[in-house]
């Protein structure tokens, strides 16, 4: 993986001068655009806010790109939390945002735990391939116990209160939509902490060098089911904002094209990077809405052939390229990157 | 459980394993001398099922008899093969082959996703279903049950065939000798004037055949449908995982175990069905990590 994200960008850890206010100014400028977004486009609002829990879904998966990891399963946690929420809401239909929320992650972490103890044990390919295997099998109970599950057609979910308040729809919806940001600030924030935490920088070295890992004394295997684990959050709570945006959860949830979007928007993105994860959600949303009318049947070509030309063309992402372009205007381009020497 | 049923039950297993060690083969071939997993191996099989069927209805549309079918599935599979197989390698892996397996998966994953949008483009979404070279065959009674003899005699013998055929191929021939070289040291192998290049295209272009040709195989018992490629992909993984990547004798273990499994949970469980190729799996990878017959790799330091 050293091509893919050897441009990733480590939060406040970039040297070079200059470049880290401009990054925070960036990320404030952006922040607030986002959170105008209701006021300046209404009818953006719903867009931005799957955009935004699809960004929180795909951090996780780009979590695991920074041990050089990808896997083409994940969303199984996603569909795994928004089913919970259903089930929840099933059952219980008085329940709380936040129980919802609480049980979606919940019903990640603890599927993550037992696949991750498993799927810890191997790297590459069979860590790539396993994932998608469970998240198959998840697919097919779902599609299968059609009486529990509903099915193809899947299950509703009816909008939860807010503190005890029942709210109208376009309540619910900026309460979800504010929520999802604040989710995004705080998450991101948490991951790029949690990337310069002893923890977090010896799950980097996985992707490096795994041997000097077991030379450490440390487990490899239990240092990459912590990533998992967070991975497996992260997309659980993306799930659950949307299951509860959309208001009905389905199979597709879980459906193999949906962790290619992942893995898709992650490399898009900058694999590796944080803020990238949701510049390329966002970007991906926008651009597939206004695509699909015209070229809906060919979406996934697109996809594809994209896909190709960023791995061969463009390792960075757009990260990568939004860095270059920092770069190139902060100092001379013949200066070594001090990020290569890493 | 009756001796009737479980007859069924085995006989359906038997066609199943055959079909899908075909396709299993073809991707276990180009692991073991690429080192690439190949995810677009799906969507060959995919395709190489809708050309059998359109081939064949135009065929048989012009009058020509059923039994044409059969040579209609080989055109289908080399064109799949020399067709996908070979632009795939040439004009894509070749540029990967040094990079992280990681993005060698990306790439062969992109090529998946082409290659799906490709087959709904050009067949649609709706089903096909074109079974004359099952009929074509008739059927047999073996202890009371009658079973057709496409599915019954002529996959499994296909099926075995390609096997041994294959280990002839690797182990008598100059050029599958060329090959099992490449495979053990590309740079020593180049060193004495092997073109690696070129193995690794045939060789590519030969597991792509395969792909095709389990599709091919695969069209008149089953109905043709959009998402065909995805479960097809995940399956022969699974087989090729529970045997060991790279390991031909054992994916033909491996699928039999698989189809049997499965054959058999439909007929007392039909609800678990789908879901017993990955039990299986991961039972075997719980208790031996590198599948049955693999051997654990000595680690680079």
């Amino acid at each position: 993986m050293s091509d893919i994200s050897r441009h990733s960008t480590q939060g406040g850890a970039v040297k070079s001068t200059g470049m880290p206010s401009l990054r925070a100014l960036l990320t404030l400028v952006a922040v607030l655009l986002l959170a105008a977004v209701p006021f300046i486009a209404p009818s953006m609002q719903l867009l931005i806010n799957l955009a935004l829990a699809k960004g929180i879904a795909v951090l996780g998966v780009t979590v695991l790109l920074r041990a050089g990891q990808v896997s083409f399963g994940h969303a199984l946690f996603f569909g795994i939390s928004a089913y919970a929420g259903a089930f929840l809401m099933a059952s219980l239909p008085t329940a709380d945002l936040a129980l919802v929320l609480i049980a979606g992650v919940i019903g990640a972490a603890l599927s993550g735990l037992l696949v991750g103890l498993f799927v810890v044990r191997y790297r590459g390919i069979f860590f790539g391939m396993l994932n998608l295997a469970f998240s198959m099998i998840f697919w097919s109970i779902l599609e299968k116990f059609y009486h529990v599950t509903g099915g193809a057609d899947g299950i509703r979910l009816p909008r939860p209160t807010v503190l005890g308040m029942a709210l109208e729809r376009p309540g619910f919806e900026a309460v979800i939509f504010y929520l999802s940001i604040a989710l995004m600030l705080v998450l991101g924030w948490f991951t790029l902490r949690w990337f310069t935490s002893p923890v977090g920088q010896v799950f980097q070295t996985i992707k490096t060098n795994e041997t000097r890992l077991e030379y450490l004394g440390l487990s490899p295997r239990r240092v990459l089911l912590s990533g998992y684990l967070l991975s497996a959050v992260l997309c659980g709570v993306g799930g659950s904002l949307m299951a509860m945006t959309q208001g009905v959860v389905t199979p597709e949830y879980v459906w193999w094209v949906r962790s290619a979007e992942m893995v898709f928007i992650a490399v898009l993105g900058g694999a590796g990077s944080v803020r990238g994860a949701f510049i390329g959600a966002l970007i991906y949303e926008i651009v597939r809405v206004y695509a699909s009318a015209y070229a809906g049947d060919i979406w996934q070509m697109l996809l594809g052939g994209f896909l190709l030309v960023i791995i061969l063309f463009a390792p960075g992402g757009i990260m990568g390229i939004a860095d270059g372009l920092m770069r190139r205007g902060a100092r001379p381009p013949s200066t070594p990157n001090p990020e290569d020497t890493r | 459980m009756n001796l009737t049923i479980f007859l069924l039950a085995l006989f359906d297993g038997i066609s199943y394993a055959a079909l899908v060690f075909i396709v299993a083969l073809g991707l276990t071939l180009i692991f073991g001398v690429m080192r690439i997993l190949n995810v677009a191996h799906g969507s060959l099989y995919a395709i190489g099922a809708y050309a059998t069927v359109s081939l064949t209805g135009f065929f048989l549309a012009l009058g020509f008899s059923p039994v044409l079918a059969f040579p209609l599935m080989l055109v289908s599979a080399v064109l799949v093969g020399v067709l996908l197989g070979g632009p795939i390698e040439w004009l894509l892996l070749r540029r990967i082959y040094d990079k992280p397996e990681v993005l060698q998966l990306l790439v062969t994953f992109a090529v998946f996703m082409i290659l799906e949008d490709v087959q709904r483009l050009v067949w649609g979404t709706q089903p096909y279903f074109q079974a004359s070279a099952l009929q074509a065959l008739g059927n047999v009674t073996l202890f009371g049950v009658t079973y057709t003899v496409y599915q019954l005699i002529l996959l499994p013998l296909v099926a075995v065939g390609l096997l041994v055929g294959l280990r002839f191929f690797l182990r008598q021939t100059v050029i599958g000798k060329l090959i099992l070289a490449t495979t053990e040291d590309r740079e020593a192998a180049q060193s004495i004037g092997i073109d690696a290049d070129r193995v690794f295209l045939f060789t590519f272009v030969v597991g792509a055949v395969l792909a095709g040709l389990g599709g091919a195989l695969a069209s008149p018992t089953t109905s043709i449908l959009p998402g065909m490629g995805a479960d097809m992909i995940v399956l022969s993984f699974a087989v090729v995982a529970t045997a060991g990547l790279g390991q031909i004798g054992g994916a033909a273990v491996a699928a039999l175990m698989i189809g049997l499994g499965r054959s058999f949970a439909v007929y007392v469980w039909p609800e678990v069905a789908v879901l017993v190729p990955y039990l299986i799996m991961v039972l075997v990878l719980l208790v031996r990590p590198e599948g049955l017959f693999g051997s654990p790799v000595a680690r680079k330091i």
